[in-house]
């Protein structure tokens, strides 16, 4: 008795000391620390941006108010609004969103759904991957040989010859068709098979078990890179300047119907931030750019939040 | 092997002529069931008349032989229970009998499955219209990420059912001896039940469609005793009207539940290559009581697998 006790405490002594922690360990705490200050370094940077444009674009918004929001471009710095960049950049985010949805979905519902597995297949998808990466001007190029000309071609060019927000809404289109294609595909992949057994046990076809499971399952995951795919689209500058967007003052008439307007001379936000900054007026550069900049910034964020209330109440439904 | 001559004897009356070939393949295979074709068929027991009749079937994953040769009969509102140690071929044996292994890209087919007569994989036969007569509960519950309600109907509809979807529900439900526990619940998610309710709604989910068998991929292998016992006693009041074929690895089960048992091996030859094939087929009582090959008594009695 008294023996198994002896054994017994001692027993708990040696694990109680081969369990008791270590020194603290310096190292670990300087590499945690480190990763902190590059967390902070990066936060940083972005708290002391946005706060320098909104602390800039305050003024105007104090005296134009929501005029500067509701007029049109000017020359005159007193008067200029965002109005065609918002109107501009919305048109052409429509465009790509009915073009760039339709055929990247489908796309990515045919590469991993119906496509065989093999190295054809794994040659296109990896190039999907490429094409996500080449630089957007590139893609601006491709737009002013091709999609200039097929809008004009086709009769809907107007009066600058293609150069509208058709053509400007299919260049984005392309532009992002790979991340929608792209992160279709990761929604449809994480559908697990499991519930494509089950679909075709019942006697569903493939096409019904897409349809009705496949696809709802993986709607939020491809409304995220959808609203991923806007906001790309949404604040591209430079393929713009390509195929032609107005870069200075242009004008048009109140009662132009929505043909003329899709057809006619267009801009959008960040061109006009763009174009701002080289004003001759300095005020253009000091005050209305960084208040062009919060107006974009806010009309992405309002568009992100509400595909995220979109998003999750996809994925309540059932 | 005599009784064993009982089942297929008997068996041969109903189906095709072409069975006769079971001597000849009897050499190949001395433990197939088709190799007591030659013995006279003697029982005073009215066989029930078979579903399906494979002959010959041995299934490849590309280049991978998984299962070779395999021939038996399943008879009409029957349990057939498969059993054997992991890899030995029989949920891909099961996945055959309504076109499963169809899903995987490298999974090629020889032999016959015959339904009712007529060959599975022929190539007029439409993989969707055998699903729909032969239904599938699977290993892990699966139900889809919807309502009870949309979980049974969804099935009927799709295969134009007109009749009142609200009765078939709820008498599918029934069936699964789940009704009562859901019946408040009908538009909540399948997800917010339990494993054992979910393979019940999964079962009532395959008899929704009126299929002629159920094919049941070791579905109770997630579940704990007491739900298991409950898919069991489900299947014996199934049984009345489905033929069923359940793979299990739970030989218990085979042994509670079943009429015939289908024993399963592994064979490796000298290159590594394991290739599944039947050992034996019988009923289940002779199965686990006087099994005549050794491999299936080592098996029963715990000796390996």
């Amino acid at each position: 008795m008294t023996t198994t006790r002896v054994a017994d405490l001692s027993t708990t002594e040696v694990v109680r000391q081969s369990l008791a922690g270590r020194r603290v360990n310096v190292g670990a705490i300087a590499f945690q620390l480190g990763l902190l200050v590059t967390l902070l370094t990066s936060l940083l940077i972005l708290v002391v941006l946005l706060g320098d444009i909104i602390v800039a674009a305050l003024p105007t918004f104090r005296d134009r108010g929501l005029d500067f929001v509701t007029s049109p471009l000017s020359l005159s710095a007193d008067s200029a609004g965002v109005l065609s960049g918002i109107t501009g950049s919305l048109a052409i985010t429509v465009v790509v969103a009915l073009v760039a949805f339709p055929v990247g979905i489908g796309a990515a519902v045919y590469l991993e759904e119906y496509a065989p597995d093999n190295r054809l297949t794994r040659i296109i998808a990896t190039n999907i991957r490429n094409l996500a990466g080449v630089p957007s001007i590139v893609y601006g190029l491709l737009g002013l040989a091709v999609f200039v000309r097929l809008v004009d071609l086709i009769g809907l060019g107007g009066d600058r010859g293609g150069r509208n927000v058709l053509a400007a809404g299919l260049t984005l289109a392309v532009l992002v068709l790979p991340i929608v294609i792209i992160t279709s595909l990761e929604a449809l992949r994480a559908v697990p098979n499991t519930i494509r057994e089950a679909g075709v046990g019942v006697g569903a076809t493939k096409w019904e078990v897409i349809r009705h499971h496949v696809l709802p399952s993986a709607a939020p995951g491809i409304l995220t890179g959808a609203v991923l795919t806007l906001s790309r689209a949404f604040g591209e500058t430079a393929p713009l300047f390509v195929i032609g967007v107005a870069t200075g003052f242009f004008a048009s008439a109140d009662s132009a119907g929505i043909i003329d307007r899709l057809t006619g001379a267009y801009t959008a936000l960040p061109v006009v931030v763009f174009s701002w900054t080289r004003q001759t007026d300095p005020l253009f550069l000091e005050t209305l750019a960084p208040a062009a900049i919060v107006v974009l910034l806010v009309v992405l964020l309002t568009a992100n939040a509400g595909a995220i209330i979109l998003r999750n109440r996809f994925e309540r439904q059932w | 092997m005599v009784s064993g001559s009982d089942v297929t004897g008997e068996m041969e009356t109903p189906m095709e002529t072409t069975d006769t070939a079971g001597p000849d393949t009897a050499g190949s295979a001395a433990a197939s069931p088709a190799a007591a074709a030659d013995a006279p068929a003697t029982s005073a027991q009215t066989a029930a008349p078979a579903v399906f009749d494979v002959s010959g079937l041995t299934v490849f994953y590309g280049d991978f032989r998984a299962v070779a040769d395999i021939t038996l009969p399943v008879l009409e509102n029957e349990i057939t229970a498969f059993i054997g140690p992991s890899g030995c071929g029989k949920s891909t044996v099961l996945r055959c009998f309504n076109r499963m292994n169809d899903l995987i890209q490298s999974a090629r087919v020889q032999g016959s499955v015959k339904y009712h007569g007529v060959d599975l994989y022929d190539e007029d036969v439409d993989p969707v219209e055998v699903r729909r007569r032969i239904g599938m509960v699977f290993q892990k519950p699966n139900p889809f990420p919807k309502s009870i309600y949309d979980n049974i109907a969804f099935g009927p509809k799709i295969a134009g059912f007109k009749g009142n979807m609200d009765d078939l529900v709820h008498e599918s439900l029934q069936r699964a001896a789940l009704w009562d526990e859901v019946k408040d619940k009908l538009k909540e998610s399948a997800f917010a039940l339990s494993g054992g309710q979910q393979q019940r709604l999964c079962i009532a989910r395959a008899i929704a469609t009126s299929p002629d068998v159920v094919l049941m991929d070791e579905p109770a292998s997630a579940l704990d005793p007491i739900a298991t016992l409950r898919i069991e006693e489900l299947m014996f009041e199934l049984k009345a009207d489905y033929t069923i074929i359940i793979v299990t690895h739970n030989m218990q089960q085979a042994a509670r539940v079943s009429d015939r048992t289908a024993f399963f091996n592994v064979d490796i030859d000298e290159t590594g290559q394991r290739t599944g094939r039947l050992v034996e087929f019988n009923e289940t009582g002779t199965i686990f009581t006087n099994p005549s090959e050794k491999a299936t008594e080592d098996y029963i009695t715990g000796r390996f697998g």
